[in-house]
């Protein structure tokens, strides 16, 4: 609380507080994006009190469908590879590059998988487990992460689970901060979460990208041209309301569920447009606000079985 | 010359709230008579080119921040609560929307609807605000996209690499931009036009500059805070029109006078004090008070900068390449004026060097993320890396629910105290 003002998400303040008690010693580098007003400050925060990571901000274009986007995110690219060189002291090559891309083309493939068992067949992994499975992505090697599901998706698909009688719905608003894993669980004991923007990070890229002869260029395409969307990135192509209309439907989802982090301006902002849209297309929804580090979950609980149970009735 | 020093005190506050008048004047006649108006923002407005094509700007935040300082906001911010927004989110945000969902009557006009916004990225909330006008109203939204300050061991100049890149990308939406003018208003842009209003924004930098420097003296001859936001609001509404640096040019007199005469902006000045984050519109009159009444007064003020568009950092357009130059410009000046918040220990260590500063206030609201975050942080590092005194303290722009007085007179206090203790032991 001494670093930063309270009226801020959670995540600035855990991130902050991970590395001030010891727990991130091992990094040398911290690279995030300037996604929200919070978040731009972590660059300078990490400058100014930790001499010994190399903190740089990687400015991902606000304006993506200026024609001059493109270039500009490949020389941000390469500005963000070459500080890494000279951290490292490894030249980045095409043909590394090409090999990285490989791996995380597997492994978005694998994610897509599992997001699909999660709408075709809910009943097969609850929706802590397929969250755990992702997010695991975000602590061990990506190779290590495509063995583990390579492993893990089959066994998922040879379940012998039935079907329940639950509302199918999407849960947006998991975009940056993440909820609770207990929150998760609360929200699944009365829903199939049939999809989600939960770590959307991770799932980004929607569709394999081809390295070629310049791979940093064919990410930057892979950016513009094939990506998801967020309430922190704008893309006149990609209205939010619209893309979250998709998302419920192509989930084949009754319901949705808008959450926000608790002080996440982009996300509490969207939630008014979402919501909105939403009673427009008569789609049943319930609004909630959350924070990683909430311990009490029972007003979720009874909000959510409520919300739950009326649509039951409702569909019956 | 005495009677002349007589006609000039008290002749900027006139002007300045004439402008503003013929501001608002201005808005409400686009308004009746169907032109189309721009929305846009006080951090990188990009004047220059609206101006070009006579559109006339709106800036809802200053909207917002009138309501406040008239003690209109509340009937807003709960309107637009009513609609479904947060009490988290950005007041502006609410301010303005609830204007516009109550039939855009502001108490000193008729706020327009915007034919076109022009939002940059030195606020992400600018890019959320401008959506939401964008589902009310069908407008064009463009996005004015400006790189900065990247992290650790970071430089900017012309001379490097990132920057180039940044001043191709820059360029080339500005000319993006034009063609969305062109489009909004039917007339074809002006480079000649444009090369104009380019050369009255460097003379109104050069006056701006000078009245911040006038600040150095002792009496301080102007509140960086009350005064100060007077003439930050005409450089971002007159921003590129000859009446803008006629005012720049009446403050810079006045002033000058007051620094001849020996008057500061307070009866007796005891303290010296920094602004960093944003002023409490809501309360504006109580939030000074509380320094004032210590002999405190506010000689320099982070705000002045980046909600002034940078124009305090010198701006010198070269006509002979207006685009090219107008890109260059605007990175070297209103992005460094906004950037400078996340990394801004070094920028304030040499103000309050250069203001002969006593101590920081930090001023820390709920509804500006962006100013706001770091604050903390930064007067931690101030305060064990150079010895530099801060009280960092919380309201709001425009919510009188979170003015705490007797909380914020406590804290004040405490710091005065401690600011006189300091003077006892350094012996002055």
């Amino acid at each position: 609380d001494a670093r930063i003002a309270a009226f801020v998400c959670s995540i600035l303040r855990s991130s902050l507080e991970l590395k001030m008690a010891g727990h991130l010693d091992f990094m040398s580098m911290f690279v995030t994006h300037p996604i929200c007003d919070a978040a731009r400050h972590c660059g300078g925060v990490w400058t100014r009190n930790f001499d010994d990571v190399n903190s740089q901000i990687l400015y991902y274009p606000h304006n993506p469908t200026s024609a001059f986007a493109h270039d500009y995110l490949v020389g941000e690219y390469r500005r963000i590879a070459s500080s890494i060189e000279e951290l490292t002291g490894h030249k980045i090559t095409a043909q590394a590059l090409g090999e990285s891309i490989d791996v995380f083309n597997e492994n978005r493939r694998h994610l897509r998988e599992l997001y699909r068992i999660k709408r075709d067949t809910p009943w097969l992994i609850s929706t802590v487990e397929a969250y755990s499975l992702t997010r695991a992505a975000g602590l061990m090697p990506r190779e290590e992460h495509n063995l583990l599901l390579r492993k893990a998706l089959p066994l998922i698909e040879s379940r012998s689970a039935k079907p329940q009688d639950r509302i199918r719905v999407v849960f947006e608003g998991g975009f940056c901060e993440q909820p609770a894993i207990d929150m998760l669980a609360v929200i699944q004991d009365a829903c199939y979460i049939v999809d989600d923007d939960l770590m959307i990070g991770l799932r980004w890229i929607t569709e394999d990208v081809v390295a070629g002869d310049d791979p940093l260029d064919a990410l930057a395409t892979a950016y513009f041209e094939s990506s998801s969307y967020s309430p922190v990135q704008r893309d006149e192509r990609k209205p939010k309301e619209k893309m979250l209309l998709e998302r419920i439907r192509g989930a084949n989802a009754e319901a949705a569920i808008v959450g926000a982090a608790k002080m996440c301006e982009p996300g509490l902002e969207e939630q008014v447009g979402y919501s909105r849209a939403l009673d427009e297309e008569g789609i049943p929804h319930l609004v909630m606000e959350f924070e990683e580090k909430m311990n009490v979950f029972e007003q979720v609980r009874m909000e959510v079985e409520t919300f739950a149970e009326s649509l039951l009735f409702e569909f019956a | 010359m005495t009677e002349n020093k007589k006609a000039l005190a008290g002749t900027t506050r006139l002007m300045s709230r004439e402008m503003m008048g013929s501001w608002w004047q201005s808005l409400t006649d686009a308004d009746a008579e169907g032109r189309p108006v721009a929305n846009v923002f006080v951090m990188g407005s990009i004047a220059e080119i609206l101006r070009t094509f006579d559109l006339p700007m709106s800036f809802p935040e200053v909207a917002a921040l009138q309501t406040a300082v008239r003690g209109r906001s509340m009937e807003y911010l709960l309107a637009a609560e009513d609609y479904g927004y947060s009490p988290d989110i950005c007041g502006y945000v609410k301010v303005d929307t609830g204007l516009h969902i109550s039939g855009r009557n502001h108490p000193q006009g008729k706020l327009p609807e915007p034919a076109i916004v022009v939002a940059t990225n030195m606020c992400n909330t600018y890019i959320k605000w401008a959506e939401i006008w964008e589902r009310m109203y069908g407008c064009p939204v463009f996005v004015l996209d400006l790189p900065g300050w990247r992290g650790s061991d970071f430089h900017y100049g012309l001379d490097g690499a990132t920057f180039e890149s940044d001043r191709c990308y820059v360029e080339g939406q500005l000319g993006e931009l034009i063609t969305v003018c062109e489009q909004v208003t039917g007339t074809k842009f002006d480079v000649d036009k444009l090369r104009d209003i380019m050369l009255e924004v460097n003379r109104m930098s050069e006056l701006y500059q000078e009245i911040l420097t006038l600040n150095e003296n002792r009496p301080a001859p102007f509140n960086a805070v009350t005064e100060g936001i007077n003439y930050m609001g005409i450089a971002n509404a007159f921003r590129g029109a000859p009446e803008g640096n006629l005012f720049m040019e009446t403050v810079l007199a006045e002033l000058k006078e007051r620094v001849a005469d020996g008057k500061g902006a307070v009866a007796e000045e005891k303290f010296r004090l920094m602004l960093v984050g944003t002023a409490c519109y809501s309360n504006f009159r109580d939030f000074n008070g509380l320094f004032e009444q210590w002999g405190g007064t506010f000689v320099a003020s982070e705000y002045m900068s980046y909600a002034g568009g940078g124009i305090d950092r010198g701006i010198h357009y070269d006509v002979s390449r207006p685009l090219e130059s107008l890109a260059e410009q605007i990175l070297l000046t209103a992005q460094p004026s906004m950037s400078g918040i996340f990394h801004s220990h070094d920028w304030l260590a040499k103000q309050f060097e250069r203001y002969s500063v006593d101590g920081i206030c930090f001023h820390g609201v709920k509804s500006c993320r962006t100013t706001s975050t770091g604050l903390p942080d930064t007067r931690e590092w101030l305060f064990k890396n150079m010895d530099i005194p801060g009280l960092f303290i919380q309201s709001d722009l425009v919510d009188s629910r979170l003015w705490a007085e007797a909380q914020l007179k406590n804290r004040v206090d405490a710091f005065f105290e401690s600011l006189e203790s300091r003077r006892v032991l350094a012996g002055r």
